[in-house]
């Protein structure tokens, strides 16, 4: 594979958005071959998608859906027992006593109303359910805000530490070249050790521009000369990493409030979109996560990282019940290209395949 | 932490409080309502299965004719069982005989290895150990400049190994740098990997067994849900892991990780992490995170901190005085200055039991420059003010808040508390408080 052609160019600013220390590790390159990106060749891609979801669910299932069938299998009729296992495969998917206890209410009531009379039945009508329950939210997501004309749409990725904000960025900044578009991300992980450099070493491999302060600098003055810069450049959409940090630190929180509204003073309408990323290994602690961030933040999305495990990250299934905050993107694996737009239907049915 | 778990049992047992004489359906209710606390708090449900019919069986025999009251028989249950699983005691790290020792940080991604790893290096150094940091992480993008960053920020070395690009090379190259400059413990922090990653996992398991290290630690986030048992048994499976830390229970709720990771891998938990700073490290004591659960509040850490910082001399005046009713605004400046020495407030409330009085001081949130504005208020005033509160009028409020930096109406706002504290605390210091206190003797409390 020949090496990507790379001009490197250091700037530093000292114009308008000339802050100490500020200064603009701009990339320009001539986009490097896929491959290298990680992505698969273009014709597959299509066809591809699908079985990447289904191969990256592949353990979720053998685990939910082949205890499911373990269950229904030879038995004649819906007694308790098998409502109490089905029972214990939701939760140990991690959707959650309140999330499980709907289910089997709505599933009982079938029963009891004839509409389920074998236990074969059961898997299409718990696929129904949590169908349901992950559309409704998906459906309200398409009203979202739009920038101004001329403006970048300003998307935030936020979470508690350690979930896979940073390589979440790197993919969705991925995504959004391919979809023609010229993401420019904004290093406002000020605080982690080498957060800064994690993002440049992507902005390069990338071919993107990146905004980025000293380590420890107001992230808010990194947002902001990041949205100038985006503007100068007429780069779009606005990629900005945050700090990972607890939902229950009133002061981190704040902070976030604060960059919340120093994007919406200079774009209006941003931050267009603050996608919330959960670990898929997360338990019930996800929805107070959620909780949190959607009232801090204004959460729009949820980016469910990591799913590539045994973990389920059922916890979004509970989130989407009780919040309404829809699934975006599902990050399956540790490659650029492996963050796939959430789709219930799909997603459900790559669940419930046989 | 682990507050709601906390709250939900505090509610079921306080139900069973009320209900009087211990029967199999009182029991049976109590127990469908723990599970679903515990489930709620993510401990395994093979472990909650386990624990209730262990529970079961015993609040069901003998044992409960002894106790006090059935409700206090099914907490004591539940409590012994949760520190059986958890180990009764601490537990420590070996050390080998020959230097320098290593420890393995192994994990699943981003549950904080490398910020731990940073953490273990400042917990040894204060203990008279002389540690070495080295990062395998090769695979993710500025991984070991995150390392070397924590490094130069907790003051211990880190091996870079410039060159060098397989973790197997850098960790041997490590070992031997250690020797060399003397170190003592060298600590391997690891790339993050999932368990079911055969290549990778391989990789750390040859890393296992070139190294030798006599601790094999998982760090483990405490917000995972139910699949922390199937990593954590994989990762010990695979590389006999010898411990647990427990990162990140400077968030919300949970508990279950530390219950179901314990209970299915045998393995002690080690440390926990509490929060962002390179010294947010402590020992896990099993049996105070199991009286937390339980809602007891972490009397024992309270007790110890109380301990150390109040003197108990002028505890016990301070009780006389507020029998005698002779409190003045100079007790309560020495009272302000006690609780500030216990350390962070928030923190120390959070340790309190909540239930009745306390139940939600937990979440308030205690602004400690506070503290300080009322004491240079108290300071501000003269000896004859300070004894008798009544004689300070609009002048002397006046004078007082010049004299302080601050307004009148934070002076009549801090003569304000003061009047309400001494008061709420003569009738808590005759009725609940006495009692309370006798219970858990807490210095102050054994002159009643």
């Amino acid at each position: 594979m020949p090496p990507p052609i790379l001009r490197i160019q250091w700037q530093y600013n000292t114009g308008r958005f000339g802050r100490a220390g500020c200064s603009r590790f701009t990339i320009e390159s001539k986009r490097m071959p896929m491959t290298l990106l990680g992505a698969s060749e273009k014709g597959e891609k299509k066809a591809g998608l699908f079985d990447r979801l289904r191969q990256a669910v592949a353990s979720t299932k053998a685990q939910l859906v082949e205890r499911i069938e373990q269950i229904v299998e030879g038995r004649e009729a819906i007694d308790r027992q098998v409502l109490d296992d089905l029972e214990a495969v939701l939760i140990g998917a991690d959707l959650g006593v309140k999330t499980t206890t709907e289910i089997l209410d709505h599933l009982r009531n079938q029963v009891d109303r004839r509409q389920i009379r074998d236990p074969q039945q059961l898997r299409s009508a718990l696929e129904r359910e949590i169908l349901a329950i992950l559309e409704k939210p998906a459906a309200s997501a398409a009203a979202r805000q739009q920038p101004p004309a001329g403006q970048p749409e300003v998307i935030f990725a936020v979470g508690v530490n350690g979930v896979g904000k940073t390589t979440s960025i790197a993919k969705l900044a991925n995504f959004y070249l391919q979809q023609g578009r010229r993401p420019l991300l904004c290093a406002a992980d000020t605080f982690r050790a080498a957060a800064i450099e994690q993002l440049e070493v992507w902005a390069r491999r990338l071919g993107v521009e990146i905004v980025k302060q000293k380590a420890g600098a107001d992230p808010s003055a990194v947002l902001f000369d990041g949205l100038a810069a985006a503007r100068r450049h007429h780069a779009d959409p606005v990629i900005v990493d945050t700090a990972g940090r607890l939902h229950t630190k009133y002061n981190l929180m704040a902070e976030l409030e604060k960059m919340c509204r120093i994007a919406g003073r200079e774009v209006a309408g941003a931050p267009h979109q603050v996608f919330l990323v959960i670990d898929a290994t997360t338990g019930q602690n996800g929805l107070q996560q959620a909780r949190q961030f959607l009232e801090h933040a204004g959460a729009t999305g949820i980016i469910l990282a990591k799913l590539d495990g045994t973990a389920k990250g059922g916890v979004v299934v509970a989130i989407a019940r009780e919040l309404g905050l829809p699934i975006q993107f599902v990050g399956v694996g540790e490659k650029l290209d492996d963050l796939l737009p959430f789709n219930p239907r799909e997603f459900v049915a790559s669940l419930f395949e046989a | 932490m682990f507050e709601a778990l906390q709250d939900k049992l505090q509610r079921v047992f306080k139900n069973l409080r009320t209900s009087g004489v211990l029967n199999e359906e009182t029991v049976d209710e109590a127990l469908r309502e723990v599970r679903l606390a515990l489930l709620e708090a993510d401990v395994n449900l093979k472990v909650v299965k386990d624990l209730l019919d262990r529970v079961r069986v015993k609040a069901l025999g003998e044992e409960v004719k002894a106790s006090l009251s059935p409700a206090q028989e099914v907490v004591r249950i539940v409590r012994d069982e949760l520190i059986e699983i958890l180990g009764s005691k601490e537990s420590l790290l070996t050390f080998s005989r020959e230097y320098p020792t290593v420890f393995l940080i192994v994990g699943l991604q981003g549950s904080g290895k490398t910020t731990t790893s940073g953490k273990l290096a400042l917990w040894l150094s204060k203990r008279r150990k002389r540690p070495m940091l080295v990062s395998t992480d090769v695979y993710r993008p500025a991984a070991r400049e995150q390392l070397a960053v924590i490094a130069q920020a907790v003051g211990i070395p880190c091996f870079v190994g410039d060159g060098l690009t397989s973790p197997i090379e850098i960790a041997l190259a490590a070992r031997k740098d250690a020797a060399d400059r003397g170190h003592d413990v060298l600590i391997v922090d690891t790339a993050g990997r999932l368990h079911i990653d055969e290549e990778l996992m391989s990789e750390v398991s040859e890393l296992r067994t070139r190294l030798r290290p006599s601790e094999v630690l998982l760090v483990a986030d405490a917000m995972v849900g139910q699949d922390a048992v199937r990593s954590a048994q994989e990762f010990h499976e695979r590389l006999g892991t010898s411990g647990v830390i427990l990162t990140k229970l400077d968030g919300d709720a949970r508990g279950g990780a530390a219950l179901s990771i314990r209970y299915v891998t045998g393995q002690p938990i080690k440390f926990i992490g509490v929060g962002e700073k390179y010294d947010a490290l402590e020992v896990f004591y099993p049996d105070r995170i199991v009286s937390r659960i339980l809602g007891m509040g972490d009397v024992l850490s309270l007790i110890e901190k109380a301990e150390q910082a109040i003197d108990k001399q002028k505890a016990l005046d301070v009780h006389r005085k507020l029998q005698t009713d002779t409190f003045t605004l100079a007790d309560f400046r020495d009272q302000l200055r006690q609780v500030r020495q216990l350390g962070p407030v928030d923190q120390m409330l959070g340790m309190l039991p909540k239930i009745g009085f306390f139940r939600d001081l937990g979440k308030a949130r205690v602004d400690e420059k506070q503290f300080i504005r009322m004491e240079a208020i108290i300071d501000s005033m003269t000896k004859k003010e300070r004894e008798r509160h009544e004689i300070i009028n609009g002048k002397r409020r006046k004078r007082i808040a010049r004299g302080s930096g601050t307004s009148v109406q934070e002076v009549n706002q801090l003569l304000r508390q003061f009047v309400q504290t001494s008061r709420l605390m003569k009738s808590m210091s005759r009725s609940m408080l006495g009692r309370q206190l006798d219970k858990v003797k807490l210095p102050g409390a054994t002159a009643s």
